[in-house]
């Protein structure tokens, strides 16, 4: 209010932000209080019984649930799923980000849109997608079957779901850094002499390179954990379209206790793995 | 210099892992020659589980042993609508094990399976039958004896849904048949059905899940499911923790079986598909049945388990609805059905 009638007196503003870094102590211990409490209720307590439970019945139990056949084959599906979409979706997202943020075209922002519609869709709404593509009555359907192809209940399906699911991550990474970077350094270049391609790899990723770490990542986290689109276009056969969120529920719903948490703890460490690279990839961007 | 090290250790093992890869696609090619090997997929209901999971070492050391070909099963269970939804949409399933005739209708109305699937096999093509009965917490602390209890005071009834869960479909149609044979008109069945629901706080997919609601989650007082569903608990999970509460009467429940036809003619597998569906009829695989808490079809080994079933009235689907399981399904279950009206109520 009083900045548009008469300038602020700068002795005032040191002051009022000391006040505000000298909140009274028992404001300051109740934020940290809260915050900590609400971070170890809902975040260490239930990561804390996942582990308590998958060890419940001892670490040959543990070791017993994690070597059955199936568990493996979850685990494999998991991986090869992972492995396929990643990078996928690494060029996808990279090559989506470079022609938003390079190019002014027709439709800009409606691809704009369309690369958060996964954010916005319900993920059992992105498997229906498939089922009824795909799907022995779907558009596809009829050809499918004629070319023995199978897409939906095998493989290929779980993996189409996986990618649609996990497609805006890399390029909401990098959107907005390359928005900000300009291309000035890019111009530069290419007035130059560099080529193209030169630009791209000497120019463009050694800049974006941390942004893109983190987008793959937290694609990454997101491709092993999906549990909604991959439910609806698995079909549920133990040992072959199970992937491990899946295979967590076949085994809680056998009640198979450890089982269940065994595998869900593989989860949850496939999770902290990628958390501690985030923290180490901003640690790192933040000391640049 | 790291990096190069890297690189080489997993080109070694990718080399290493694609040859013995080689080598096990040659051995199963030189496999063939001498014996075939089989892979046939059974879709089925939620709670079979265990039973499926004991019939198929059974029958893979049964037929190994007759023919000399290996056979592995493969098992999918879920709501058994849900899963009858799946076989429709492509999930290539040899046979399935529903728990009644209506998801086996669905997918024969799409040419999947033969018109008279019903006489394919013996007993109406169901090797065995269940019924509805109550699982209870220990000691029965609500007094729930029959099915006029349910609907007492502030009682918590847990069942699946009757849409997507033939396990809840037999509950609601046991219900519905012990207020309609007892009043003798559809409308105070109504009446009961409306309150019944009253008392239901959460409807799951499939009947293990509502399980999981009762004896996880600790949700509710009553459980409506199979009787095999609530042995399963009582006996083996809970023995300390709940009671199975047998009512004055309730329905009988077929669990018939089906081969999908396009599948095996597809892969080859007619015979080792009929073959694990009969196999559900021997001796070996009555007795597998019985020692799950269904209730075989062979008189003799029926008589043997006895003790492992509730005693009680049972009522079949004709005898409360004329038509059976497609007039059932029809002003029921269907979208606007009776189901539809009063759960919205």
């Amino acid at each position: 209010m009083n900045a548009v009638t008469q300038p602020i007196n700068p002795a005032k503003l040191v002051a009022r932000q000391q006040l505000a870094l000298q909140d009274p102590d028992w404001v300051r211990w109740t934020l940290i209080a809260i915050a900590i409490g609400f971070i170890s209720l809902f975040i260490c307590l239930p990561l804390g019984l996942v582990i308590f439970q998958a060890f419940s019945k001892g670490v040959a139990a543990y070791w017993s649930a994690l070597s059955q056949d199936d568990t493996i084959a979850a685990i494999n599906l998991t991986l090869l799923t992972a492995l396929v979409t990643v990078p996928l979706n690494t060029v996808f997202g990279v090559t989506a980000a470079w022609a938003i943020t390079r190019f002014d075209f027709k439709g800009k922002s409606l691809l704009t849109t369309l690369i958060d519609l996964p954010f916005s869709v319900s993920p059992v709404i992105s498997g229906f997608i498939f089922v009824l593509l795909f799907g022995a009555e779907g558009w596809f359907g009829e050809w499918l079957i004629v070319h023995d192809i199978k897409i939906i209940f095998a493989v290929p399906g779980i993996i189409l779901a996986t990618l649609f699911i996990t497609f805006p991550f890399v390029a909401r990474q990098l959107i907005p850094l390359m928005q900000e970077m300009g291309n000035q350094e890019e111009e530069a270049a290419l007035s130059l002499g560099a080529s193209g391609w030169q630009t791209f790899w000497a120019v463009t990723i050694p800049n974006i390179k941390w942004a893109l770490l983190y987008g793959v990542l937290l694609c990454n986290a997101r491709a092993m954990g999906e549990f909604g689109a991959v439910s609806v276009v698995s079909g549920h056969i133990r040992g072959l379209t199970n992937t491990l969120p899946l295979h967590v529920e076949v085994n809680y719903n056998d009640y198979d206790v450890v089982g269940a948490f065994a595998s869900a703890s593989i989860l949850a460490g496939l999770a902290i793995v990628t958390l501690i690279l985030k923290t180490a990839l901003e640690w790192k961007q933040g000391n640049r | 210099m790291k990096k190069i090290i890297l690189k080489n250790l997993f080109n070694r093992r990718l080399i290493h892992r694609s040859l013995y890869l080689l080598g096990l696609l040659t051995l199963s090619f030189t496999g063939t020659i001498s014996a075939k090997e089989y892979s046939i997929l059974n879709v089925s209901y939620d709670v079979s589980r265990e039973l499926y999971k004991d019939i198929n070492v059974a029958f893979s050391d049964y037929w190994l042993k007759k023919t000399g070909d290996k056979v592995t099963i493969q098992q999918s269970h879920d709501g058994s609508s849900k899963q009858a939804a799946a076989v429709i949409a492509g999930l290539e399933a040899d046979v399935v094990t529903m728990n009644q005739e209506t998801d086996i209708d669905k997918i024969a109305t799409k040419g999947l399976i033969s018109k008279n699937w019903l006489t394919r096999f013996p007993d109406n093509s169901a090797p065995y039958t269940s019924t509805t009965v109550f699982l209870v917490r220990k000691g029965n602390p609500k007094n729930i004896k029959d099915w006029d209890d349910l609907i007492k005071a502030d009682n918590a009834v847990i069942l699946s849904n009757p849409k997507t869960s033939g396990n809840a479909r037999y509950s609601y149609l046991a219900a519905w048949g012990y207020a309609l044979r007892k009043s003798g008109s559809e409308e105070k069945a109504r009446e009961f059905i409306t309150q019944l629901f009253k008392h239901v706080p959460v409807l799951n997919t499939g009947g293990r899940a509502a399980t999981n609601t009762f004896i996880q989650n600790n949700t509710g007082d009553v459980l409506l499911t199979f009787e095999n569903e609530a042995f399963l608990i009582a006996k083996d999970l809970g023995a300390d923790k709940f009671d199975v509460i047998v009512p004055s009467t309730s329905i009988e429940a077929d669990h018939p079986v089906a081969i999908i036809n396009p599948v095996v003619d597809k892969k080859g597998t007619q015979k080792v598909a009929e073959a694990y569906l009969g196999f559900l009829w021997t001796d070996t695989g009555q007795e597998i049945i019985a020692k799950h808490h269904y209730r075989p079809r062979n008189p003799e080994i029926l008589a043997r388990h006895a003790d492992q079933f509730a005693h009680l009235e049972l009522f079949s689907i004709n005898d409360i609805i004329p038509g059976g399981w497609p007039a059932a399904q029809r002003t029921h279950f269907a979208d606007g059905g009776i189901f539809d009206q009063i759960y919205s109520q």
